[in-house]
């Protein structure tokens, strides 16, 4: 049955201006379409005795077998075949953003709890504009004030993503339970190990600016436990550091977990057959990762000094996805860490 | 021996339910004749009825055309073994169903005083052995309608027209009348009528999936309607288009009709002209062009039409006259001529203007598929804009 050999996770790219359930809704129904449309097994026949004029005539009637089609196997009659499939959503993006989805068919849905416990991070694109201020901090919203914004340069801006940056960082050593003055902390730390697994709130792990041209700006954030908005609030709050204004004009998720925009599906290849192969694209990926995260959740309960053990494998995982896409996030953090120690 | 036979059909037609009496008469008029029923099935491959013969259970009765009260085609009930109540009041009131069997104490009890019971082993003729069709119980209770359709030729023929049986039995009570109805009686007048009025006969399955409750209406009330519609000077196609597009229209008595033109007349269009005229700044002729090239605008929501507009006028920067001259453009998704704009702009080629070289006209940019689209329009490859759209 083709509809129980598909399985796993695939990644969508989400367009901004849709909610996520609509997304959902849509690979659904799409999935239905084509999963009904392939030709259905015949009808099932019967043998009936049917009467019929003796040969001779006289109004004497006989028997005759005959193989005749059951009529409940009509496909008029049952219906289509598929009427519902179980697709479950992975992080959720709101209305205004836009970027990697991921999404999860039948028994791909129980990985989709697996990665959230592995509480991977997630890396956005966020674009900004000085020298307004609305109330729900994107450019659609209500304007409360305008400002001048000639006086902001790209080293200011840095300065200011750095102290985010470090409080950030003292955030995540808070929040992932690790006992500071230990040696193994310190080499988790140096390699930029460190990750709260469990709730927290929202921690950015690296931030950097990637394009700066007044009044726009674009900044690359790596973050965990987050929330759009939040995000939003975070180009606001930049804004008014700076002492001017800023709003946010641009959300999108470039990474998420495991899957980047290279695995997600753009609108239009949301059919049976891309995402089969998408799911076996990323099944090995998602193997992985998830047995290094089992692997460490048996080891844990076995060793003492519990926290550790996890982070550090789990650690590694963090350490692998940051390598393949941005040195520089690492880099920073390391920076931060000394001179937190410093 | 006919006599002997009767009885037992009448004392067993009363335990079960009486919906089956609606359709085993059916179904032995057609085992009745045999050699158009033969040619029947061969040509439509249908089953009017049956299933295998069960060997060896109740015997059961051809003709019986005396001792019973009901008409000589009811009486055959009594040679199936899944039995119907030959009872008057189900001819009359055409018990559906899903119901519960109605059992009537008083013929019961009449039965078993004055008839002996008979016994399976009494030897009867090779003729009458022919003639026997036992059959297992249909369900009494069914929330499809997958196991009648074999035994009704009501529904078969139906499904042959092609009417959706698995969507007409998610309506309500929709599933009911189907079973009660006799195609020879009822609904084969109503086809005929529809067939005058115009609709085509391969539409005829669809229309009957969306309204099956046409089929249960009176004849009279029908053409009462279709001779109001004509006298409000609707053509005759117009009207064949009407009762294609909106199956329920016949449906709705004459009061109900009357007031649904005069509430299109008047309404219904109101709203969404004003926003039009006043908020997006059309003119009175602009407005009834578009009105009638696409009335279709009319039931589009307001937040919608003022946010395609304001994406289209403000941000494309396409004048009043050219979306009066397209105006299927509010119809489509804000967020595919979104897409499509940006993909433009991106290249280079977003030029709306007719005066321009390499001109791009609104209905293009919404009606083509992506493909053509892209290679034709956009003159880029597909994956081009899928790396397009994977960046906004």
């Amino acid at each position: 049955m083709a509809a129980a050999e598909l399985a796993g996770l695939f990644a969508v790219y989400k367009p901004a201006g849709v909610a996520w359930g609509r997304v959902r809704e849509a690979v659904e129904t799409r999935l239905l379409r084509e999963l009904n449309a392939a030709p259905a097994a015949a009808p099932r026949q019967r043998v009936r005795f049917l009467p019929t004029p003796a040969p001779g005539g006289g109004g004497a009637v006989e028997l005759v077998a005959a193989r005749v089609p059951v009529l409940a196997d009509h496909p008029l009659v049952r219906g289509p075949r598929f009427r519902k499939l179980k697709i479950g959503a992975g992080h959720r993006l709101d209305v205004k953003a836009s970027g990697v989805f991921v999404l999860g068919i039948g028994h791909g849905n129980k990985l989709l709890t697996d990665l959230y416990n592995c509480h991977l991070t997630k890396v956005y694109t966020v674009g900004g504009l000085f020298g307004k201020a609305t109330d729900d901090f994107s450019d659609t919203g209500n304007l409360i004030e305008k400002t001048t914004f000639d006086h902001i340069t790209r080293e200011k801006l840095e300065r200011i993503l750095a102290v985010i940056q470090g409080t950030n960082q003292k955030a995540l050593l808070m929040y992932s339970n690790i006992d500071m003055k230990t040696q193994e902390a310190y080499e988790l730390a140096v390699k930029g190990l460190i990750r709260p697994m469990g709730k927290s709130p929202p921690i950015i792990t690296a931030i950097r600016c990637l394009q700066f041209a007044l009044p726009e700006f674009q900044l690359e954030i790596h973050c965990l436990h987050e929330t759009q908005q939040y995000l939003r609030k975070m180009v606001h709050e930049i804004g008014l550091e700076l002492k001017s204004s800023a709003v946010c004009t641009q959300v999108r998720r470039i990474r998420d977990g495991v899957f980047t925009v290279d695995d997600a599906l753009p609108r239009t290849q949301w059919n049976l057959q891309s995402i089969q192969e998408a799911i076996r694209n990323c099944q090995l990926r998602v193997e992985t990762e998830l047995e290094k995260t089992l692997a460490h959740g048996e080891g844990q309960e076995s060793s003492s000094s519990a926290g550790w053990g996890q982070l550090g494998m789990l650690g590694r995982n963090v350490h692998e996805q940051s390598l393949q896409y941005s040195t520089a996030a690492t880099c920073q953090q390391c920076d931060g860490q000394q001179k937190e120690r410093g | 021996m006919m006599a002997v036979w009767a009885r037992p059909v009448s004392r067993w037609g009363c335990l079960l339910s009486a919906a089956r009496a609606a359709e085993l008469p059916r179904r032995l008029r057609s085992g009745g004749r045999p050699a158009r029923a033969c040619r029947q099935l061969a040509r439509a491959a249908a089953l009017p009825a049956g299933r295998e013969i069960v060997p060896g259970r109740l015997p059961a009765c051809r003709r019986l055309s005396v001792g019973s009260r009901s008409p000589p085609d009811s009486a055959k009930d009594g040679s199936f073994s899944s039995s119907e109540s030959n009872l008057p009041s189900v001819q009359q009131g055409q018990a559906k169903p899903e119901i519960l069997p109605d059992l009537n104490a008083k013929i019961l009890d009449e039965d078993w005083d004055d008839i002996p019971p008979s016994s399976a082993l009494e030897v009867i003729s090779e003729e009458e052995a022919v003639q026997i069709i036992a059959e297992p119980l249909l369900p009494i209770q069914s929330s499809t309608l997958r196991e009648y359709v074999d035994h009704s030729e009501t529904l078969a023929k139906l499904v042959h027209l092609g009417v959706d049986l698995s969507q007409v039995e998610k309506r309500q009570k929709a599933g009911q009348l189907l079973l009660t109805l006799d195609f020879e009686k009822d609904v084969k007048k109503k086809l005929l009528f529809l067939k005058d009025v115009g609709v085509e006969d391969n539409q005829l399955g669809p229309f009957l999936t969306k309204n099956p409750y046409i089929l249960g209406e009176d004849l009279e009330a029908l053409e009462t309607r279709v001779a109001y519609l004509k006298s409000k000077k609707f053509g005759k196609s117009e009207i064949a288009q009407m009762v294609s597009r909106a199956p329920y229209l016949l449906l709705f008595s004459v009061e109900r009709l009357d007031n649904r033109l005069g509430f299109f007349k008047n309404e219904l269009g109101l709203s969404v002209k004003k926003v039009c005229q006043i908020e997006l700044g059309f003119q009175r002729n602009e407005i009834q062009q578009i009105v009638c090239k696409t009335p279709k605008i009319l039931t589009a929501s307001k937040k919608r039409l003022k946010q395609t507009f304001d994406y289209l006028h403000n941000i494309m920067g396409i004048p009043h006259h050219m979306l009066t001259r397209f105006p299927q453009v509010f119809n489509s998704k804000l967020l595919r001529i979104r897409e499509r704009h940006m993909f433009l702009a991106f290249l280079g080629r977003a030029q709306y203007d007719p005066a321009q070289p390499s001109y791009i006209s609104l209905d293009q940019l919404v009606s083509l598929p992506d493909e053509v689209f892209c290679t034709e329009i956009a003159k880029a490859s597909m994956q081009d804009f899928e790396n397009f759209l994977k960046t906004l």
